[in-house]
C-alpha cells in the first residue's frame, strides 16, 4: 500500500462500511450476536481506526519508501483488536454489553479484518482503477 | 544518432532530401521550415494523407499500455495508429534487459502489481506466479516484503508473455503501421501531421502524412551514451572488446574470463553493476573460476544517508539501497502527491534527493559480495578512472584516482555500468518538437508535460499532443520510465481524452466489466 493520510482514512471508512458491513450482515447470525451489537463493534473499528491511521501515518514517515507494507496492514489487527476488546471489557463502547463473549468478538473482528485486508490488497483496484494511484483516495 | 550512443533495435535514421533532390511525395524545404502546416502545403508536396483520430509514435511499451488503456475505454482499433519500427512493443526493452544480464528467466526490478498487460494490477504477478507454479512461495514473498524478504519482482519472461497475450486480446497488431517517424507538426485548423517514412516497398511515396486530432509521443530513451573516457580508449586503440558498456552485448568478456583467470574492473553503483557482479560471481561459483573483481564507485556510500530523519535512505559497502528506481510512494502515495504540487527548482531539488544511483538490497547479492570480501576476490573502493591504455597480451591498463592516492591496475576487461542518458535533442522527433512544435524543457531538461501528460506548448485546438516515458522525466510525476509509470501516464491521458469526448469514462461499472473480460481472456 502507498497511502496518503487522506487516502488511509477514506479507504478505512469506505471499505469497512461497505465490505465490512456486508460481512457483518452475514456473520452476526453465525456468532449469535444481535446486529445492534455487531454493527456498533464495526462502527467502533471505523471510529478508533481514524485515530490509529494518524499514528500509522506518523510511523510511515520514518520509512524512506513512504509505503505501508502489506504485512503491517495485517498485523495491526493485533493492536487494534486488543484496544477495542479492552474498551468493550471496560464498558466504554456505548451499545456493546461488557459480557459479549470473547470468542464471538474475536471471530467477528478477525474475519472482518482479514476480508477487508484482502479486498484492499487487490480486488479494490478492479472497480476503482484510479484509487491506487491516488494514495487510497476515493473522492 | 551519434557514434557515442548505444544502438537500440531498429534501422538507422533515414536522411532528409538534399537541396534540389526533392521527389514528389517527399518533404519540401517549405514544409521543413514551417511550424504550422496547412492541408494545401502537404498536398502540394504530393505526400499522401491518412486520416486517423489518434496516433501513437514509438510503438514500445509506452505506446502499448496507452493503446491498451484506450481500447479498454472503448476506442476501436480503427481510430488508433501506432507508428513504429519495432517488431513488438517489448523489443527494445527486452534487448536492454537481456544484454544487461536479465534474460527471460531472471527477475526484473519491478513491483508485483506493475503489470503492463493489466491496467488494474490485479491479480498481480505474484498471484499469477503462485497459480501457475502451484506454489505459495510468491504469495508469501509479497505478504512479508520488504520486512522479512526482499521485494518480490516478476521474471522478465512472465512480463513479456503476459504482454503478448494482452497484445493479442486487444488486437494491437491492427493498429500498427511500420516505418520511421520523422516529425510531428501542428496543423493549421487543428490537430497534427505526423510524417512517416514507411517501411521499404510498402508505399509509392517516400513519406506518408498521418493527419490526427491527437498525437501521443512515446519514443523511449533518446539514447544511452558511452562515457567519454571509454569512448576515447575504444576509438584511439581500436579495441571494442575489452572496454564495454554493460548495455551493449559483452558476452565475450565472460567467455575470456572462463578461458583464463583474469581481473575485471566494474564501474558503477546501480542495478546494472549488481547484475554484472552477480553474473561474474555466478560464473565463478558454477565453473570454479578465479576471477578477481575490482569495483570502483564514484560515490562510495558507507551508511544511511539523507537530509533528515524522515528522509533517510539505507546504504553501505559503497551502495545506496532502494527497492525500485524511486522510493515506492512516487507511484501512488505521499511522494506522488507531493511532487505533483511542485514547480521549477523545488521539483528538481526533490528529484535530486530521491534520485541518484541506487540498487535494491537483495539477500543473494549481499551473500555473494560478503563472501567476495571475505575471500578477497572482490574489492570495492571509491575512485575514478583517469586513464585507459592497452596493456600486455590483450589486457587493459587502468589508471585510477582513489581515496588512497593514484593506483594502477592491469585488467582483462572494464565493464562500465554507468549509463549517461542522452539529451532529448538526440532523438530527431523530440528535437523537431523543440524547434518547430512549441515544446519546451522541464526543470530536469526533459520534455515539459502537464499533469495530464499533454506536451506543454504544443496544443493545436481542438487537438492535443501527449508524451510519456523516459523523455518526460522531471515532470509532475516521477517514475515515468517504469511499467507502472507508463500506466499512470496512460491513465492521465485517457482521463483527459475522456473529458474531450474521445473515449468512455472508466467508472466502477465499466472498469469491473472490462476486468471481467480481461480475466476471461475475451477479445475486445
Amino acid at each position: 500500500m502507498l497511502p496518503t493520510l487522506n487516502g488511509r482514512i477514506q479507504t478505512r471508512v469506505f471499505v469497512l462500511l461497505v465490505v465490512g458491513g456486508l460481512w457483518t450482515l452475514l456473520v452476526s447470525p453465525l456468532i449469535g450476536q444481535p446486529y445492534g451489537v455487531t454493527f456498533v463493534v464495526l462502527l467502533a473499528v471505523v471510529v478508533l481506526g481514524v485515530g490509529w491511521e494518524l499514528l500509522y501515518h506518523l510511523i510511515q514517515q520514518f520509512r524512506w519508501e513512504k509505503d505501508w507494507p502489506t504485512l503491517f496492514g495485517l498485523l495491526t489487527a493485533v493492536n487494534e483488536g486488543a484496544l477495542l476488546w479492552a474498551l468493550i471489557s471496560a464498558g466504554a463502547v456505548p451499545g456493546v454489553p461488557r459480557e459479549v463473549p470473547f470468542g464471538a468478538f474475536l471471530v467477528q473482528f478477525l474475519s472482518t479484518w482479514i476480508i477487508v485486508w484482502l479486498v484492499v490488497n487487490g480486488p479494490m483496484r478492479v472497480p476503482f482503477v484510479h484509487w491506487r494511484f491516488r494514495g487510497g483516495r476515493l473522492i | 544518432m551519434r557514434q557515442d550512443t548505444i544502438r537500440l533495435p531498429g534501422p538507422a535514421v533515414a536522411p532528409d532530401p538534399g537541396p534540389g533532390a526533392v521527389r514528389p511525395g517527399d518533404l519540401t524545404p517549405e514544409l521543413i521550415a514551417t511550424d504550422w502546416w496547412s492541408d494545401d502545403a502537404v498536398s502540394r508536396a504530393g505526400i499522401p494523407v491518412v486520416d486517423v483520430p489518434f496516433v501513437s509514435v514509438g510503438g514500445g511499451i509506452g505506446s502499448f499500455v496507452t493503446v491498451d488503456y484506450l481500447r479498454i475505454c472503448g476506442v476501436p482499433t480503427s481510430a488508433i495508429r501506432v507508428l513504429t519500427q519495432l517488431e513488438s512493443p517489448w523489443e527494445s526493452y527486452e534487448y536492454l534487459t537481456r544484454v544487461s544480464q536479465i534474460p527471460r528467466g531472471e527477475r526484473l526490478r519491478s513491483d508485483s502489481a506493475s503489470c503492463p498487460d493489466n491496467i488494474w494490477g490485479f491479480p498481480s504477478y505474484a498471484v499469477r506466479e503462485a497459480l501457475a507454479t502451484r506454489s505459495p512461495r510468491s504469495l508469501w514473498n509479497v505478504l512479508v516484503e520488504p520486512i522479512l524478504a526482499d521485494y518480490y519482482t516478476p521474471k522478465a519472461g512472465q512480463a513479456f508473455e503476459s504482454m503478448e497475450r494482452e497484445h493479442d486480446r486487444i488486437d494491437y497488431a491492427s493498429t500498427v503501421v511500420k516505418g520511421q517517424v520523422r516529425m510531428v507538426r501542428r496543423r493549421v485548423g487543428g490537430g497534427y501531421f505526423t510524417i512517416l517514412i514507411p517501411a521499404e516497398g510498402t508505399s509509392p511515396t517516400r513519406r506518408v502524412a498521418y493527419r490526427s486530432r491527437y498525437v501521443h509521443v512515446a519514443v523511449g530513451y533518446p539514447g544511452l551514451k558511452f562515457l567519454p573516457d571509454l569512448m576515447e580508449y575504444r576509438e584511439r586503440h581500436r579495441d571494442y572488446g575489452s572496454v564495454v558498456n554493460a548495455y551493449e552485448p559483452h558476452e565475450q568478456i565472460y567467455q575470456r574470463l572462463a578461458a583464463a583467470p583474469g581481473t575485471v574492473l566494474v564501474r558503477g553503483g546501480g542495478i546494472v553493476a549488481s547484475r554484472v557482479l552477480q553474473r561474474l560471481i555466478d560464473d565463478r561459483d558454477a565453473r570454479g573460476l578465479q576471477t578477481q573483481i575490482l569495483h570502483v564507485f564514484r560515490t562510495f556510500v558507507t551508511g544511511a544517508h539523507g537530509p533528515h530523519v524522515w528522509m533517510r535512505r539505507r546504504g553501505g559497502d559503497g551502495w545506496a539501497y532502494q527497492g525500485f528506481n524511486y522510493p515506492k510512494s512516487v507511484w501512488g502515495g505521499q511522494l506522488k502527491a507531493r511532487v505533483r504540487k511542485l514547480e521549477g527548482q523545488e521539483r528538481a531539488a526533490l528529484y535530486a534527493q530521491f534520485g541518484g544511483t541506487n540498487t535494491p538490497i537483495r539477500r543473494n547479492w549481499q551473500e555473494q559480495l560478503r563472501r567476495g570480501r571475505r575471500e578477497r576476490w572482490y574489492h570495492a573502493f571509491q575512485g575514478e578512472i583517469t586513464g585507459l591504455t592497452p596493456g600486455p597480451s590483450g589486457t587493459v591498463h587502468a589508471a585510477l584516482r582513489t581515496a588512497n592516492g593514484p593506483q594502477d591496475v592491469q585488467v582483462t576487461a572494464v565493464i562500465d555500468c554507468t549509463g549517461l542518458e542522452a539529451d532529448i535533442r538526440e532523438h530527431r522527433v523530440l528535437a523537431d518538437l523543440l524547434d518547430h512544435g512549441g515544446a519546451g524543457r522541464n526543470p530536469l531538461g526533459r520534455l515539459d508535460v502537464e499533469r495530464s501528460f499533454e506536451v506543454r506548448g504544443t496544443r493545436s485546438e481542438p487537438g492535443r499532443m501527449y508524451a510519456s516515458g523516459s523523455a518526460t522525466n522531471g515532470g509532475y510525476f516521477p517514475g515515468v520510465d517504469t511499467f507502472l509509470g507508463l500506466q499512470i501516464a496512460a491513465q492521465e491521458i485517457a482521463d483527459d481524452l475522456e473529458a474531450l469526448g474521445f473515449c468512455a469514462r472508466l467508472g466502477p461499472v465499466r472498469s469491473t466489466h472490462q476486468w471481467w473480460l480481461w480475466a476471461r481472456g475475451r477479445k475486445i
